[in-house]
């Protein structure tokens, strides 16, 4: 999270995306100009399948107000069956979030092939305009964790 | 600690345009870790990657931190240029700060501090970065082509000729596909058979080639230099070695009325039939669904008239395994389903034809002996009309057709336009195109030769309708878009160019090879410009029209350029794989199974081990051991693992914490 002068709610978004899909589809919204704000950041994991709950969990704590995962549509995994894995992970992880109080809104699963670069930026967007009107994580943000 | 070196590109203006790169450099210089933090206009560059180097061994560099543009570009190069200057190859990071920053977002003061949060997150992994080891596998030398159009006969004859066996699966009972059933290919106008055909008998002589005809691949396993892919090779219930092609039984077998799918059905086959006379394997096969003795067990008359006695009604499907190093996709196109373009009157008159029927009718092997006869009541056509961008170039939104352009059309149209005023100069054609389009050696000269010489009337414009009359004419509702009226063409024949789209057999083989595609069923290759005939997934190359709608010459260009790449890697003994595989940590792993229950290649085995407790005691434990020839680093296993036992090397999970804390920093 960060303010700016005027004091405007700017969220702090967390995206993993898979190396051979959704960060090729990133690349995909670059090369074709695509805007989308620059409060997402991504991690490139090998495959969704590959983000352990504690990532998200740890990004909340840092102070995250959003997380997003992005990976192979169903079927078209590189690996095979890893973005099944991870969507079974992630609606348990989002519910758990959900009982603590971290909103629905602020986590999502979203599947972006590398030929959808429109998609991407539309979803990132989308995210980020949801995440904005909740405002700041302060629920699981731990203070502890931040330097000064 | 490591001793890290941050490099920050340019790219021209591609970065530097939107994103303060001294700036950036500035700010990264201060992370903990970071000894020398320069940019640089191209670090691509020979000159760039000689900074890397020269700062790497100045300074004593441990780590890299590339701020550039996709890994996906050019995480190899700094790797090799890391590897240059006598440091690890995985001890490099890239920030991707072009396409993810620079293209993205126009606010130079937002992608600037965008880029140094990248910056900080990557220099934060390679903190925690280990040098990594490939692991080598040795290389079966022995190529698998799946298709056997003239994308899959070129590749295989190549790689053939260069020394490697070669095995060609083909779904039909012959080799040759779509190129058979063309009767004059452009621009030159010479007859497509006789120069496939030799190609075909080539294939069937060549020592390096198995042809498995009437087969397809059923699963593949395996990794690149090591695939094992199963065959299936259908019955043809007539022994392949006996049969001696007379086609003796093609003539005297009672089932008579089944369409023939090599004239798309406008003229009739026998159960038992050979799909044309210069078939390769040309062996007969019987058509289960159709033969009254598989059915009804009443009639063995081809069993009676082969002197060959290669008639086997017993005949079952065999399945092949065997081992290949690489695997061609050649899968190749067929021209879209119709039903949808029902204005063309396609399913209600029997002269409303497709090219692909057009070119039998044209053909001299055709169902009409290649008299252009129309299909209705077989006389001689004097006005044609041919529609382009049938299923073509339709909008997005459109519930019909393709968005994209099938590239081939333009260019046969004008021949079949061209070829029916030679040999009929007493007709009227009509073409009504949205755009002529001739990229390609000798297309347009090629092009306005119909318009000039042969007085073929383009009309630029879309067909609005067909609609069949009482007197057996088709009246064509169209525009010319250029006069700005509205025509009425008494038509006694309508062509539609219909849009290709990949075989329908592509999308599962692509989920069986683990290969992407695209949302049109194409193949995605490697790389759009610098790696065209690879797919991303290693080991696997794509000739052809799989990868996107081509005409013959570039088809072939592809299916030799795929070869190459073949046997560049058939030549290779032994090839180095990924090192940023699972590892299990022993000492903290207690054998519940569960990775292995995810690992989609079991990849992972269990052992016991003999471990040596504090108190001097030994205890032996199951643990789980990762082959890291068969992994492929996905991850899933680390998830699972409820002890934390199992990481991933180049991803492991301190790292993207590290990466996580960074960016919420």
């Amino acid at each position: 999270m960060s303010m700016n002068e005027n004091k405007e709610f700017r969220p702090l978004i967390v995206a993993f995306c898979c190396n051979w899909c959704s960060y090729a589809g990133a690349d995909l919204a670059g090369t074709n100009r695509a805007s989308y704000p620059a409060d997402v950041k991504i991690i490139r994991v090998p495959c969704s399948c590959r983000v352990n709950p504690t990532f998200i969990l740890r990004a909340f704590q840092r102070g995250a107000d959003g997380v997003i995962m992005c990976g192979c549509h169903p079927g078209d995994c590189h690996y095979t069956s890893g973005n099944y894995y991870a969507r079974r992970r992630m609606t348990m992880m989002f519910s758990m979030l959900d009982y603590l109080g971290i909103e629905k809104g602020r986590t999502r699963v979203e599947w972006v092939s590398a030929a959808e670069g429109a998609k991407f930026a539309a979803t990132m967007n989308e995210f980020v305009e949801t995440v904005t009107a909740l405002g700041p994580n302060k629920r699981l943000e731990d203070l502890r964790c931040k330097e000064n | 600690m490591q001793r890290i070196g941050v490099f920050v590109c340019h790219c021209g203006t591609n970065i530097a345009g939107t994103v303060d790169v001294v700036a950036v450099a500035d700010a990264l210089r201060l992370e903990p870790g970071v000894v020398v933090s320069e940019e640089y206009q191209y670090m691509c560059s020979e000159a760039g990657q000689n900074k890397i180097k020269d700062a790497i061994k100045a300074n004593g560099l441990t780590g890299i931190v590339v701020c550039s543009c996709s890994p996906r570009m050019h995480e190899a190069t700094f790797r090799k240029t890391a590897a240059a200057a006598g440091i690890n190859p995985y001890m490099v990071e890239i920030a991707n700060i072009r396409e993810q920053v620079s293209w993205i977002h126009k606010d130079k003061a937002e992608g600037t501090e965008k880029a140094i949060i990248l910056g900080r997150a990557a220099i934060a992994k390679v903190h925690l970065n280990a040098p990594l080891h490939a692991g080598e596998s040795p290389v079966t030398k022995r190529a698998l082509v799946i298709g056997g159009g003239i994308a899959g006969i070129q590749t295989a004859l190549d790689i053939a000729e260069a020394g490697f066996p070669v095995d060609i699966v083909e779904k039909n009972p012959t080799i040759g596909g779509k190129m058979t059933q063309i009767d004059k290919t452009f621009p030159t106008l010479d007859c497509a058979a006789c120069i496939l055909t030799p190609k075909m008998v080539d294939c069937a002589q060549n020592e390096n080639i198995r042809i498995f005809a009437y087969s397809e691949v059923e699963a593949v396993s395996g990794f690149v230099g090591n695939f094992t892919a199963k065959i299936r090779k259908k019955a043809r219930y007539v022994d392949e070695v006996k049969c001696t092609g007379c086609g003796l039984c093609t003539e005297k077998c009672p089932q008579k009325k089944i369409p023939n799918e090599f004239n798309l059905g406008m003229d009739n086959r026998r159960a038992v039939y050979i799909p044309f006379a210069q078939a390769v394997p040309k062996i007969a096969t019987i058509d289960a669904e159709h033969c009254t003795m598989l059915k009804t067990g009443k009639c063995g008359v081809c069993s009676k008239v082969c002197t060959a006695g290669a008639i086997d009604y017993k005949q079952t499907d065999t399945i092949i395994e065997e081992q290949y190093g690489a695997i061609v996709v050649a899968t190749g196109y067929n021209p879209i389903n119709l039903d949808k373009f029902d204005e063309f009157a396609y399913s209600q008159s029997p002269d409303v034809v497709t090219s692909l029927e057009f070119e039998r009718l044209t053909n001299a092997a055709g169902p009409t002996a290649g008299t252009l006869l129309r299909p209705s009541d077989g006389k001689h056509p004097h006005t044609l009309v041919f529609v382009q961008c049938v299923g073509s170039r339709c909008d997005a939104g459109a519930e019909k057709g393709k968005q994209y352009c099938s590239k081939i059309c333009c260019m046969y149209t004008a021949k079949h336009a061209m070829l029916v005023r030679e040999k009929y100069p007493d007709t009227e054609v009509y073409v009504f195109y949205i755009d002529v389009r001739t990229p390609g050696k000798n297309f347009d000269e090629f092009y306005r030769r119909a318009v000039e010489e042969y007085g073929v009337h383009y009309i630029k414009g879309m067909v609005g309708k067909v609609v069949p009359e009482a007197d057996g004419t088709l009246t064509v509702q169209a525009s010319d878009l250029i006069a700005n009226e509205q025509l009425k063409i008494s038509a006694d024949m309508v062509v539609l160019a219909a849009a290709i789209e990949p075989d329908k057999s592509a999308r599962p083989l692509a989920t069986m090879l683990t290969a992407s595609m695209d949302t049109n069923d194409f193949f995605t290759e490697a790389h759009p410009k610098l790696r065209p005939v690879e797919s991303p997934t290693a080991g696997i190359f794509l000739s052809g029209a799989c990868q996107g709608p081509k005409d013959i010459p570039e088809t072939v260009s592809q299916a030799s350029a795929a070869a190459a790449k073949v046997i560049g890697l058939l030549a290779k003994n032994s090839l180095k794989g990924n090192p940023c595989v699972a590892s299990s940590n022993e000492a903290m792993c207690n054998g519940c199974s569960s990775c292995e229950r995810v690992c989609p290649y079991g990849a992972i085995s269990y052992e016991d081990k003999e471990f040596r407790m504090p108190d001097r005691t030994t205890q032996i434990r199951r643990v789980a051991s990762v082959n890291p020839a068969v992994c492929q680093g996905c991850g899933a296993c680390t998830v699972a693992c409820p002890s934390g036992a199992m990481d991933l090397r180049g991803f492991t999970n301190r790292q993207i914490m590290a990466e996580v804390d960074a960016i919420c920093r």
